[in-house]
């Protein structure tokens, strides 16, 4: 089956050099054939979302140096619509995890991932994210965000290049045009997850481990 | 140490044992040692550079202290330990050099060591759930596995006291009342430059009490280069303050070279003198751009990141990295300098002075900008040498700490430039500095760019490269204060302890101090001015 290719404004389809990656995820995604209405729907809603992704401001080390550069004069990534970055994750398309992701973190960023509306996506930046990088070794570092949340995008380097970054961002673009917004595939979680995420009252879980009795205090 | 001062203390301290090896320093029982700190207080040495916790397996834990004194410029180096591994207790010195009660919580969080006195004897780096002390040489990594659990905020702290009877009693102190109104900003938040975490108790908008949180990006670097060879170890350093990655990198190898007794060849000297200031350059841009945009100055960002892609051309053309240069060795540098890098220098230095102008026309003159930053988080200058808040800070505050001309390295002692000094202590004047570091900085290139000597940028090395036994200290004048790196060999080709005196952690001791009193919203200009950067003081 010939599929049809993605293409985005940003960037020639020629020009990216992993293809055939796209083109097999396009061929699974439809596999069971497109309904006709929805299908077009599909189009011009997935024209609109890929071309408007925004991102949480997200950075914890050097990597988010190298994102602010990509946000500023020189780089500017709002050319290709990722206009502004949102402070808060209500507001935010995808998050680009940015810099180490320390034990003590790991927790808050999950919680920032689960605060984001779907459909939300993730891109690991930096060998630091994508898996410990120079400090997988270290005791106090998760050796990658993908142990902890579903990565879609992976941008190597020490820090990635701005140019990087901007390909990599594009990869996201494309990722999100072959999607289908009715199809369900852009949740991360299933339905009945979904359902069950729901019905549970987040507030009411503590944890215990952490509050210390208050007979610990005096000796 | 000049033998005089070496006198005067085995006078004051006859118990203190003098060893020579690496810099020298003094050994003082734990029990005398607290008497030892107040007179050397008393004596004027009222700058604690640093406090490192050491693990030394047999003989116990201790701390080393680095001090100085501000008015006469003379350096002591003292450490006091104690046998016991179980509950090693020490006499805390944070009621003498305020820096201390963070550095004090830090050992404590790596070595477990209890700071008697100390008021808020908490974790610092790591979460309060974390089982053993990750510094010590048996610790064992697999207690420690990821835990996805939120953290619950405490509001109290304990302190632990010496009974009469020799007993430690824990006592609990209350952080918080019930009935204060506490806000939490961070670690996730864009004013907080990265991942740093307050919990404020206000009285409508005034903050009446600061703590801060901070590990988020605790990497452990410290524990790592325990286990890396001395080339290896150069790696990390570029990553602890980003925006000082030459300078730190720099005060490494100094630091190891100190300790192999290598000369490096004058024209390494020149360039990384000529590297570290372009890196200055670039670090003070940013905070520009960082300063402005945090107080709603949006186009002032744009500007200050537009000319900062100037200097990273440059450095990226010599050294192959943008912002991690990776270029200083072990005796030298990487590779020479690129055909370009005299003119494209010389080109920036003309395209750059103008563009200050620019900015002071565009932020400096803005009528809100001076509202907000005049008369705004007065830091003293007893504070600032207290707190050890070096760099832009301590000068913005008339404290000359500048390491150029304290302890003059590279080419500095070959140049001419002035100490930037303001006495006001707030916002506007660590503002000031940095504008004006600018102009010296480009001063300081303009004098070094057309001399550099000919020679050979890197001095032949063994391969394998061991530190005779010792410790040595070797420090540099980083983007935003004093960058050290304590580092003690037992011979081996791994360093027995590296540590890194952070230029933030200080920094973020003293904003409790500063934002006292001041309404929340000046919290951003605050910190914005302060200028630090979070994997810095996290390490
Ligand atoms: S990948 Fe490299 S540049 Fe990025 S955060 Fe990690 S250490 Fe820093």
């Amino acid at each position: 089956m010939e599929v049809r290719k993605p293409r985005i404004k940003s960037m020639k389809y020629e020009d990216f050099n992993d293809n055939e990656y796209i083109e097999s995820m396009i061929r699974e995604l439809r596999e069971n054939g497109t309904n006709v209405v929805v299908g077009c729907l599909d189009e011009v809603i997935e024209q609109g979302r890929s071309n408007s992704l925004w991102p949480l401001t997200f950075a914890t080390s050097c990597c988010g140096i190298e994102f602010m550069a990509v946000g500023a004069a020189r780089y500017d990534f709002a050319r290709f619509g990722f206009e502004v970055a949102r402070a808060s994750p209500r507001q935010a398309d995808f998050i680009m995890v940015a810099g180490t992701i320390t034990h003590k973190m790991a927790p808050v960023l999950k919680r920032l991932y689960d605060q984001m509306a779907d459909p939300k996506y993730v891109i690991a930046t930096g060998g630091c994210a994508i898996s410990g990088g120079p400090f997988r070794k270290s005791y106090h570092v998760v050796d990658g965000v993908d142990k902890i949340l579903p990565v879609d995008v992976y941008i190597p380097g020490c820090p990635p290049r701005p140019e990087a970054m901007l390909y990599g961002l594009m990869q996201l673009q494309r990722k999100v045009k072959v999607q289908r917004f009715f199809g369900g595939v852009n949740r991360q979680i299933g339905k009945e997850e979904y359902e069950e995420l729901l019905r549970r009252d987040l507030t009411s879980e503590k944890n215990e481990l952490n509050v210390e009795g208050e007979s610990n205090h005096e000796q | 140490m000049n033998n005089n001062l070496q006198a005067k203390i085995t006078a004051w301290e006859p118990a203190a044992v003098w060893s020579d090896k690496g810099d020298g320093m003094f050994t003082v029982p734990a029990e005398r040692f607290r008497d030892l700190a107040v007179r050397l207080r008393g004596e004027g040495f009222d700058f604690l550079r640093s406090l490192t916790g050491m693990d030394w397996g047999e003989e116990g834990f201790g701390v080393v202290y680095h001090l100085e004194s501000t008015a006469t410029g003379e350096n002591v180096v003292l450490r006091t330990l104690t046998p016991e591994r179980e509950n090693p207790v020490l006499p805390s010195v944070c009621d003498l050099w305020k820096t201390a009660e963070l550095n004090e919580r830090e050992a404590f969080d790596f070595f477990g060591i209890r700071f008697l006195n100390h008021p808020d004897m908490r974790r610092l780096f790591l979460r309060d759930d974390w089982v053993g002390y990750p510094l010590r040489k048996d610790y064992d990594p697999s207690l420690n596995p990821l835990r996805m659990s939120n953290e619950v905020a405490k509001d109290s702290t304990a302190s632990f006291e010496l009974m009469p009877d020799g007993s430690v009693i824990r006592k609990r102190s209350v952080l918080f009342e019930e009935e204060e109104y506490v806000i939490n900003i961070g670690p996730q938040h864009p004013a907080t430059h990265g991942v740093l975490r307050f919990r404020v108790s206000l009285e409508g908008e005034i903050i009446r009490k600061l703590d801060a949180h901070c590990g988020y990006i605790h990497r452990g670097i410290e524990k790592m280069c325990e286990e890396l060879t001395y080339p290896q170890t150069l790696a990390l350093t570029d990553r602890l303050d980003y925006l000082g990655a030459a300078q730190n990198r720099h005060a490494l190898c100094m630091c190891i070279e100190k300790g192999l007794g290598v000369e490096v060849p004058e024209r390494v000297q020149y360039i990384r003198t000529i590297m570290d200031e372009l890196q200055r350059i670039d670090s003070h841009l940013l905070f520009f751009s960082c300063l402005c945009m945090d107080m709603g100055a949006l186009t002032a960002f744009f500007y200050g990141f537009r000319d900062r892609e100037k200097v990273l051309d440059i450095l990226e053309q010599t050294t192959g990295g943008r912002l991690i240069q990776t270029y200083n060795t072990i005796g030298g540098v990487q590779a020479d300098i690129h055909p370009d890098f005299v003119r494209k220098t010389k080109e920036f230095i003309a395209y750059m002075r103008p563009k200050l102008r620019e900015y002071h026309e565009v932020f400096t003159g803005n009528i809100i900008a001076q509202e907000r930053l005049k008369g705004t988080g007065v830091l003293t200058r007893e504070d600032a040498v207290s707190f050890g808040a070096t760099g832009g800070t301590g000068r913005a505050s008339g404290w000359a700490c500048d390491v150029r001309k304290r302890h003059p390295y590279a080419a500095y002692d070959k140049v001419q430039f002035d100490e930037v000094l303001f006495t006001e202590g707030d916002c506007f004047a660590r503002y000031m500095v940095r504008m004006r570091e600018i102009e010296q900085s480009l001063h300081i290139i303009e004098q070094l760019i057309d001399n550099i000597p000919e020679g050979a940028c890197q001095v032949k090395m063994k391969p394998v490269i061991r530190i005779p036994e010792g410790s040595y200290y070797a420090a540099v004048e980083g983007s935003r204060g004093e960058f050290g790196v304590f580092l003690e060999s037992r011979g081996d080709k791994y360093p027995y302890r590296m540590k890194f005196r952070s230029t933030g952690l200080p920094l973020v001791a003293c904003l409790e101090t500063i934002a006292r009193g001041t309404k929340i919203a000046d919290l951003i200009a605050i910190g914005g001015t302060l200028d630090y950067v979070v994997p810095d003081i996290d390490r």
